[in-house]
């Protein structure tokens, strides 16, 4: 059954974290290096996406303890999988190789999870776009605002090689997430648009998802919520959501809003609460599982899940909690004004 | 749950910043032409000259008055079009009162569009595309247009070229709406029509009916594509005319008034000057009529009378040219308004130029002194809290305000005090009292030293007209509560930030509860929290306890406090949100599982130290710093908590070029940084600082210290919350080595004040610069903290030496991206603040630094930092929690101390 027809009848649950999982694992530098790695000239370890080449069989396994909290949809482990942001680690030239490395992770998973539930529902792996280390709408140096580290371009460049990853590997949909400066965002919606127009091919389904950083209520770009949506609704996405920076408690009300002028379907992964004085997460699953039972009462969403420091046992708790509810239904486009 | 099935129209919907929607009711969208280079010879001339800071406040002004999109166009033969299209619009986007609105990207080259397109995040307007060059370039244009998601004007233009008469110019719409929608796969709500407005009035006869057939076609594309826009260069229509402004915009007026009821959507017109209909001359207004819409006109008679007119009022506006010495008096055109608006406009825009001789003057003007405060002072400053309270001003500015008035007061305070001397000569009743404004006591509590908050609630509170009593730091209950009632004030004002003056506060509530006393209470300060006025002071005293979140709230909980009306109801819903707060905090306490501490205490991080090897410091014992030339710790220093501390919320820089508070942002960082510069170059500041390190190992939750043979005993705490499969409950002393192991390990510890602040400080109070004050305190704090930063890095690089490579920048510093802690005790980690006693010994700081700590435990001088070093690269911050009773009682016998002295101490992490 496709996403579209699954969705029509109920609300879809995306996983939760992948950085707060691997970080249960304790991984060392050399972890982290693997055999093929092993003399690499820089620090590799905290380069997650990394893992999907070097110790597959962890992110499998993270992508199958979410399918078997429930999640629908996973998320492969890219969000910096671009040139861009592996430069970081001299890494940049296995851009390519590392999202399809990612889009074979999941579909391991999903393959295993299979075996095991023969009757389950169907399963998609959403080809996971991050921001980018490097933004286009804001100058990293204060005394020159003008200044760009990073030109529209070379930006839609990055994303394309990601997406043919991405597409390459075996996606079902194209998930861009975490946007805090919605011009990447754009650049990333013309890199798809743009790839499948030459390619001729039919687009994958689109899921975009922005981050309002603070109260507010703002991107961290500076857009308010309506003309970040105003903003990306060109790329006629199957749907629209926020995720990230805030806990489900903060995001209410921007979800609620989002539901009222989105024309597609709505997501929501909200972080496990904001983060205590430590910088932990400490929202306990039951907690954030009430907070997302309210809003799909409420008829705010379609997807739901968590991101910053949620795991399988939020995972699973939304999924228990919002399982017999109604989805958000489409609204209607009037054809006049 | 709402069953309603949610509609969307179809309207044409843009974004800035912030989202524009062209609704019906919208009327008639202004697009600014001014930045445009073919229209403004200002903007040609400083995009020319690279003035490009300058030409944005061309584009400021176009937002100012009132612009909905902004036009962009550097179409010029002299310019890189590309490049300047690109420079502008990225300098732009970094000033959000400007990028609020939607852009409209103006060029007659897709190659400028394209590049303009690359630079807006918003939802952006391409002006314009055509069928010039024939259907293959538009719909590939429109498609490159579609995926940057832009709406798009389509000019009428075709292959043949530009239409001019109505008929034309709905073909060609009608064509290109056919091509977009059904080809490219335009939403029809995203096509705008340019039909075209051309020059009336030029003389030539077949020019006559221009407007009359854009006015026409609008109508006609309207009714036949309903969902699509109108829009169009309104100055062409009155080309005929340059020179003479004033019949321009009378045309332009007339025009759009006619054009608008027709269907028309957006115009690009000059926001600044659009003249109402109404308000145009009734015969200049009939003249434009005829004109525009071709009537009486069969003989051109229309149009000469409107050139008759136009030379008769070009000749009598000949002397009306403006030059920079005319922007200059308009700018100080507020020195002739009455004294009583010079008074208030300087008070709100914070200048204090002229605040002495209109003060004087005012003082004449009224009968008494005291009038001039009360009347225009009060009246000021209303206007001030109300811009405050409407987030229109912020707290910088407010407290430049404050500032303004109390320069105002000082002026008149011999002549009050005069006057009072001469009544009580003639009055009989000296006695009489009059009841003034409502007075409110300010106080840090016993054991604090920490001001800058207390100091901006009371500079706020002042300019809200109430009498503020500020009794200072330090200060004992009883002596608040006996100045409370000696000073019969109305509301009283705690404010902490250590955790001990969280007790403190609930000792004083019960002391006014214990004295029978009704005055309302006030709680502010960065420990204090509505959850624990709630749940632990306000149980303790009837009469009203308010916890205020900041400055800003202070007003209306005081104003609600002082209001008769109010008070019973606003204390009412207080009081049973408080409730609600106590007993969902009730209930939750017992969700939250803990572990007994001897489990606790086995599942312990595990470290494997086997493979150890502890860096050795550069010395052992303590060492004392100091630095005079406090240049070195600039690069250290974290500006956002600088502005938090002025309730500006954000991350720095990006606080600078914040739409909302942006402005307020850089201005006081400019303030802050000259004030920055006098302090290091006068040296104004000291900073003393004492380190030491000692051969350390573990047993359990105590780590032994032993200098020469000399021991001293530390003791930490564990968490105790149940923790999820692997997973352990921290604690510090498992970031040292155990003793078991035999192995040398380290612990350090660090101590650092800024000296020296007193007298600028009273410098400053005496000159009634609250201002300057509290930005000298909170840069106090920065360097303290910037201070520790620095000997931290030190420590890891030199010191002790354990991490001699790292390279970090300043943005890794501020997010802890090095190797090791330092965690302070009474912070989270280790909230136990009577271990200060033991790490002021050891580095005998008192000595080195002439820190002191108080009752309290807080450190005096209040901008010092103190804390542990620890080195082990697995060490990390972690928050303690809550901890249970039998740690508690395990804690107590290691410390030697009575259960009930521990308790104390430990009050706010004992479940």
């Amino acid at each position: 059954m496709s996403i579209q027809e699954n969705l029509k009848k109920r609300i879809l649950i995306i996983d939760g974290a992948m950085g707060t999982m691997i970080q249960r694992h304790k991984l060392t530098e050399s972890d982290y290096r693997g055999t093929r790695f092993a003399n690499w000239p820089s620090d590799v370890k905290g380069n997650n996406d990394l893992l999907c080449i070097t110790q597959p069989a962890i992110v499998a396994g993270i992508h199958l303890q979410y399918l078997e909290a429930g999640a629908d949809i996973i998320e492969t482990n890219t969000f910096s999988s671009t040139s861009i942001a592996m430069a970081d680690y001299d890494m940049q030239d296995l851009a390519y190789e590392l999202n399809v490395a990612a889009a074979k992770c999941a579909r391991e998973a999903i393959t295993q999870y299979k075996s095991k539930h023969p009757n389950a529902t169907e399963k998609y792996i959403a080809g996971a776009i991050g921001p980018l280390n490097k933004t286009l709408s804001l100058s990293p140096d204060v005394n020159n605002p003008g200044f760009r580290a990073v030109t529209f371009d070379e930006v839609v460049m990055a994303y394309t090689e990601q997406i043919r990853g991405l597409v390459d590997g075996g996606v079902d949909v194209i998930l861009i997430e975490t946007i805090f400066d919605t011009l990447n965002a754009k650049a990333a919606i013309f890199a798809i648009k743009e790839y499948f127009r030459k390619l001729g091919k039919p687009e994958l389904p689109i899921m975009i998802s922005g981050t309002i950083t603070d109260a507010s209520g703002r991107t961290l770009s500076g857009q308010t919520l309506e003309a970040f949506y105003t903003s990306v609704a060109h790329a006629k996405p199957l749907s629209v959501g926020l995720n990230c920076a805030l806990g489900a408690q903060e995001m209410r009300s921007h979800i609620e809003e989002l539901a009222q002028i989105a024309t597609c379907y709505t997501s929501a992964y909200p972080n496990a609460g904001l983060p205590n004085a430590m910088g932990e997460y400490d929202e306990a699953p039951h907690q954030t599982a009430h907070f997302i039972e309210e809003w799909a009462k409420n008829k705010f969403v379609n997807i739901v899940g968590g991101c910053c420091g949620t795991t399988p046992d939020h995972i699973k708790h939304i999924a228990d909690n919002v399982k017999n509810i109604t989805p958000r239904s489409l609204p209607i486009l009037d054809p006049t004004i | 749950m709402s069953d309603e099935t949610i509609h969307i129209k179809p309207y044409l919907r843009l974004a800035g910043l912030e989202p524009l929607v062209i609704r019906p009711e919208t009327n008639f969208v202004n697009v600014g032409e001014r930045t445009n280079v073919t229209g403004s010879k200002k903007f040609a001339r400083l995009i020319k000259e690279n003035k490009y800071e300058e030409a944005l406040s061309v584009a400021r002004q176009q937002v100012e008055s009132g612009a909905q999109v902004i036009d962009v166009n550097m179409d010029d033969a002299l310019l890189e079009g590309v490049k300047a299209m690109t420079t502008f619009l990225n300098l732009m986007q970094s000033e959000p009162d400007i990028s609020r609105i939607p852009v409209m990207i103006d060029s007659s080259k897709f190659e400028i569009i394209e590049a303009g397109l690359k630079c807006v995040q918003g939802k952006c307007i391409v002006n314009s595309i055509s069928m010039k060059e024939g259907e293959a370039k538009f719909i590939e244009q429109a498609h490159i247009c579609k995926a940057y998601g832009a709406a798009v004007i389509v000019m009428a233009f075709d292959e043949v070229g530009q239409a001019d008469t109505k008929d034309r110019k709905i073909e060609i719409c009608e064509r290109a709406y056919k091509i977009l929608v059904e080809q490219v796969g335009f939403d029809p709500q995203d096509i705008i029509f340019d039909p075209n407005i051309f020059a009336v009035a030029t003389g030539i006869e077949e020019h006559s009916n221009y407007a009359v057939d854009f006015i026409e076609a609008t109508r006609v594309i309207k009714q036949k594509m309903p969902l699509a826009k109108v829009s169009g260069g309104v100055s062409n229509v009155s080309f005929s005319f340059r020179g003479n402004e004033a019949v321009r915009e009378a045309i332009h007026a007339v025009f759009l008034y006619h054009a608008i009821k027709a269907g028309m959507d957006m115009g690009i017109v000059n926001a600044g000057q659009l003249v109402v209909y109404d308000e145009i001359d009734p015969v200049l207004r009939n003249l434009c009529e005829d004109v525009i819409l071709n009537k009486n006109n069969d003989t051109n008679q229309a149009t000469e009378a409107l050139i008759q007119y136009a030379d008769n009022i070009k000749a009598s506006g000949e002397n009306a040219g403006q030059s920079s010495e005319e922007a200059n008096k308009l700018k100080l055109a507020w020195r002739n308004d009455t004294v009583e608006k010079r008074l208030a406009h300087s008070l709100i825009n914070g200048i204090t130029d002229f605040i002495d001789e209109d003060t004087e003057e005012a003082r004449l003007k009224y009968s008494a002194p005291l009038e001039v405060i009360e009347g225009p002072l009060m009246a000021g400053m209303n206007q001030v809290g109300d811009l405050f309270g409407a987030g229109k001003m912020f707290l910088p500015q407010v407290v430049k305000s404050a500032r303004v008035m109390k320069k105002s007061v000082a002026v008149l305070t011999p002549y009050i005090e005069a006057e009072k001397e001469r009544l009580k000569l003639v009055s009989a009743n000296p006695g009489a009292k009059t009841k003034g404004p409502a007075k409110i006591l300010l106080a840090t509590v016993k054991g604090d030293v920490h001001d800058i908050g207390k100091n901006i609630v009371g500079v706020v509170l002042g300019c809200n007209g109430y009498e503020i009593i500020d009794i200072g730091v330090m200060v004992p209950a009883d002596k608040i509560l006996a100045e409370a009632v000696k000073q019969d004030v109305d509301i009283i004002g705690l404010s902490g930030l250590i955790t001990p003056s969280l007790d403190e506060m609930v000792h004083i509530a019960k002391e006014m509860k214990r004295r029978g006393m009704n005055i309302p209470l006030m709680i502010g300060g960065a420990t204090t929290s509505r959850m624990h006025t709630a749940v632990k002071i306000a149980p303790e005293y009837g009469d009203g306890v308010i916890h205020v979140l900041d400055a800003s709230r202070s007003v209306t909980v005081a104003s609600s406090l002082l209001n008769k009306e109010q008070k019973t109801a606003f204390l009412g819903n207080i009081e049973k949100e408080y409730v609600q707060l106590k007993s969902d905090f009730d209930n939750k306490k017992t969700v939250k599982q803990s572990t007994p501490y001897v489990e606790a205490l086995k599942n312990k991080m595990s470290i494997d130290w086997s493979k150890f090897e502890a860096a050795t410091p550069s010395f052992t014992g303590n060492q004392a710093i100091e630095i005079n030339d406090l240049s070195v710790l600039v690069d250290y220093i974290d500006w956002k908590p600088f502005f938090i501390a002025w309730e500006l919320h954000g991350n720095f820089p990006a606080i600078l070029t914040d739409e909302k508070v942006g402005e307020v942002a850089s201005k006081l960082f400019a303030d802050a940084n000259a004030l920055l510069q006098t302090i290091i170059k006068e040296k104004w500041l000291t900073a003393k600082g004492a380190i030491g390190f000692w051969e350390a190992s573990a047993q359990g939750d105590d780590v032994t210290l032993n200098h020469n043979g000399e021991k001293t005993q530390l003791h930490f705490l564990r968490q105790q919350a149940k923790k999820a499969e692997g997973q352990p409950n921290f604690s510090l002393a498992d970031f040292i080595c155990p003793s078991t192991e035999n192995k040398k390990d380290y612990l350090g510890a660090f101590a650092v004040t800024i000296h020296g602040i007193e007298k600028h400080i009273k410098a400053f109070e005496d000159n009634l610069d609250d201002y300057n004050k509290i930005i000298l305190q909170a840069l106090a704090d920065r360097f303290a903290e910037a201070f520790a930063e620095y000997l931290h890095a030190k420590t890891r690089k030199e010191f002790w030496g354990y991490a001699k490579e790292e390279q970090l920048g300043n943005e890794e510093l501020i997010k802890e991206n090095y190797v090791g802690i330092r965690p302070a005790p009474g912070y989270p980690a280790c909230p136990d603040h009577t271990e200060k006693y033991t790490l002021f010994n050891l580095l005998e700081a008192e000595k080195h630094t002439g820190i002191t700590l108080t009752e309290s435990l807080a450190m005096y001088p209040a901008s010092s930092v103190c804390g542990w070093y620890f080195a082990n690269p697995q060490s990390q911050y972690f928050g303690l929690g809550k901890i249970q009773q039998d740690q508690v009682e395990d804690y107590a016998k290691r410390k030697n101390q009575s259960l009930e002295y521990i308790t104390r101490w430990l009050q706010p992490v004992i479940e």
